[in-house]
């Protein structure tokens, strides 16, 4: 309480003599702490931002934060013991004025097995604020900065080993307004990509542990926006209309990587890059450094969904790093026409395959025969299967097995359904023929299409059998065994 | 000896089985978080109690020593979650099984017990040093870190009962894998309340600490950070201790 109340008169005295100036922007007024009007903080829940200011006048802004560790999910069926500021990754927004005085507690709740601590990006001071924040199991600090900067800033955890730390979730945002507020828009929300490193390949099951190599080596299995792979699709897309004026708070956790943010299908109108208080226009992609920020501003023209990413593309799309914005209203064809054209283009298409998928475009509407069934069934043969077992199933002696008049094939329709969905290798005898090769499994093709291509081969060249339906591929599908974590227990 | 002493040793044999204590040959110690010149520490060999204190052992020396019950303890030596997991001043409850490890004890409650067994609480040069033999391979140290790094990140709502984990080459359980320990000179482990400057910029430097012995050791990292946290009255959930004696 003493070293409170000694910052206090600090900030007093100093506001008495020198107004502290800050980067080109009005000097700030002098404040009385003991007059200033004490306000909670409102804090934003990602991807809910945390509502605007509305004040003319600073404030003593009182912010609680609590720490908990806790087992959340990462992905489908993947879990993961994160650290937190209040339970969820990011932390809370936090959202002041420019000149206010900020009174941070940190809580770090006596379950937790960790010390933890606060360093706001926001904070004129050492460390942030880590220095007066470190916190014991099952205690509480606090202590006081004055907002001298505008602009959006991360905070995070800076207790060693630090990386692990931010590593595990402990990382949030908080905004400072300048004096006059951000104009007002329709909607904000709030997200934050991180990375995390599991012991585990993306989405292998389980409870997974930290991997310190891959920290050290900068190569996470997973990078998400918010804190889980799909946190912002589907269902928990983020949402709008069209005509509407989105704003996206979006910062950068890291610990290590950034980010290039970008949103397919739209142009960032307004990109306060990094918090600065002066504004770009039409971004396409814009950077955010790990332990940074910005404000990203959309007007919505179009609908549609359109995908947030980041751009390092293989982060989006075999690490996580994707989220969805979900535009709702009338469609603008002056701006966006939608699909005009698609018919095929031949290239280097086999004339067959071709013929076979246009006589199955034309038969799509007679439903269920054997005929529709064949048909589309031929179009995977032919685009596919037939690279192999040749144009008329005959097969190349020696090497790839033929379908045509096949004993192997027609023996066990379950067993030719296992092996178009996990390949074969290893030896066979087909015909009194002895085989040994590799076929690569085919289980990317629906349930349909495997029952199509495999109603056809036992319907042609020779061959006759009773059709395959999808049901039957899916109960094969559904009796495989699952993926295995592998590596390290 | 006398019969009486016999019969007063079989007594208290009985009452609590007293914990096995292991032989840790002396060696030297190489701090942490070594000061610039600092050579390593010379470690007599010393005795430690094979696993860490029970609910059950502590009630014992809590019966023995009223003033050590949590209604009677003075603030000053061990804050107000001392034994707050138990039921009562004397009774274990629900929450804290007999063969759990004792935790929300303070270091000077633990000073305490120790004391009154004739033994004393490691310090840290030698609690790391059984914690880390000195002759492991490299790849052991490796897999003892995963091993050391995955316990640490799983929660630990539920404390397992003390001597679960394999023991160590010295026959010691339970330093990685159930609870944080105090140690004598807790207060030795110079992890700065922000590691990555301040007022102890000259052990670290930029995030990463440039004077710890191993800067990959995240493990070592987590433990000095805790033990930098506590002060000598904290009484936390998953802090508990053992005791040591110098070898005869």
């Amino acid at each position: 309480m003493r070293e409170l109340a000694a910052l206090l008169l600090a900030l007093f005295v100093a506001g008495a003599c020198e107004r502290p100036k800050t980067g080109g922007a009005p000097p700030l007024g002098e404040i009385d702490p003991a007059s200033l009007p004490v306000v909670e903080a409102e804090l934003g829940h990602a991807p809910q931002a945390a509502p605007p200011v509305k004040r003319n006048h600073p404030a003593k802004v009182v912010v609680k934060l609590e720490v908990r560790e806790v087992v959340k999910d990462l992905a489908d069926g993947v879990q993961y013991t994160f650290w937190t500021y209040g339970g969820n990754v990011p932390g809370p927004m936090i959202r002041v004025r420019r000149g206010d005085l900020v009174e941070l507690h940190l809580m770090n709740h006596p379950d937790n097995a960790m010390p933890h601590n606060i360093d706001l990006h926001a904070v004129t001071g050492p460390g942030g604020g880590a220095t007066s924040t470190f916190t014991a199991p099952g205690h509480q600090t606090s202590f006081t900065f004055r907002a001298l900067n505008s602009g959006v800033y991360v905070y995070h955890c800076a207790t060693a080993p630090v990386g692990m730390h931010i590593g595990n979730g402990m990382y949030g945002m908080i905004v400072v307004e300048p004096d006059e507020g951000y104009p007002p828009v329709d909607r904000e929300y709030y997200l934050m990509q991180g990375e995390v490193y599991t012991r585990g390949n993306f989405r292998e099951p389980g409870l997974q542990p930290f991997d310190m190599q891959r920290a050290i080596h900068e190569n996470p299995a997973y990078v998400v926006f918010n804190g889980r792979d799909g946190s912002l699709i589907g269902e928990h897309a983020l949402s709008a209309n069209v005509g509407e004026h989105v704003r996206l708070f979006v910062g950068n956790g890291g610990p290590n990587l950034v980010s290039s943010f970008h949103v397919i299908g739209e142009i960032l109108d307004t990109v306060y890059r990094e918090g600065a208080r002066e504004p770009e226009h039409d971004v396409q992609t814009t950077l955010i450094p790990a332990g940074g920020a910005a404000i990203a501003e959309l007007e919505l023209q179009v609908p549609g969904t359109f995908v947030l990413v980041d751009h390092s593309i293989f982060r989006a799309f075999n690490k996580g790093a994707l989220a969805m914005l979900k535009v709702a209203g009338p469609e603008n064809k002056l701006v966006y026409s939608g699909q005009e054209i698609n018919e095929v283009y031949l290239g280097e298409r086999s004339p067959e395959a071709t013929a076979a998928l246009e006589k199955a475009r034309e038969e799509k509407a007679e439903g269920e025969t054997l005929e529709a069934k064949m048909s589309r069934g031929k179009a995977v043969f032919m685009g596919t299967c037939s690279t192999c077992h040749q144009l008329e199933g005959q097969g190349l002696a020696s090497v790839f097995p033929p379908l045509a008049k096949s004993d192997f094939l027609m023996a066990d329709p379950q067993r030719s359904i296992h092996i178009v969905l996990t390949g074969l290798s290893g030896e066979v005898v087909v015909n009194g023929q002895k085989y040994n090769n590799v076929m690569p499994p085919l289980g990317n093709f629906t349930d349909h299409e495997i029952a199509d291509v495999l109603t056809f081969v036992r319907n042609s060249f020779g061959n006759q059998g009773a059709p395959i339906s999808p049901e039957e591929v899916a109960a094969v599908r559904a009796a495989l065994p699952k993926p295995q974590p592998s590596g390290h227990p | 000896m006398s019969a009486a002493a016999l019969t007063l040793a079989a007594l208290l044999a009985a009452a609590a089985p007293a914990v096995g204590m292991k032989r840790v040959p002396g060696g030297s110690y190489t701090p942490f978080i070594a000061m610039k010149d600092e050579r390593p520490i010379p470690v007599a060999p010393f005795e430690l109690d094979e696993r860490p204190v029970t609910n059950a052992e502590y009630l014992e020396f809590v019966r023995a020593h009223p003033e050590w019950t949590r209604s009677k303890v003075p603030r000053l030596l061990a804050d107000e979650s001392y034994l707050s997991h138990w039921a009562g001043d004397l009774v274990l409850g629900s929450e804290a099984a007999p063969e759990q490890p004792v935790t929300f004890v303070s270091w000077f409650a633990a000073t305490a017990y120790c004391r009154e067994l004739g033994k004393r609480l490691p310090s840290e040069a030698e609690w790391e040093l059984a914690a880390n033999p000195p002759d492991e391979s490299a790849e052991a140290k490796a897999e003892a870190e995963r091993r050391i790094l995955a316990f640490y990140a799983r929660p630990r709502s539920v404390l397992p009962r003390a001597g679960v984990t394999p023991p160590n080459v010295y026959g010691v359980r339970d330093l990685y894998g159930v609870i944080w320990e105090w140690i004598a000179d807790w207060n030795a482990s110079v992890v700065p309340m922000d590691p990555r400057g301040g007022a102890s910029a000259q052990e670290f430097c930029g995030g990463a600490a440039i004077a710890a012995r191993e800067p990959e050791s995240y493990a070592t990292f987590m433990r000095f950070a805790f033990r930098s946290s506590v002060e000598q009255h904290f009484a936390l959930h998953h802090l508990g201790f053992r005791c040591a004696r110098s070898a005869p």
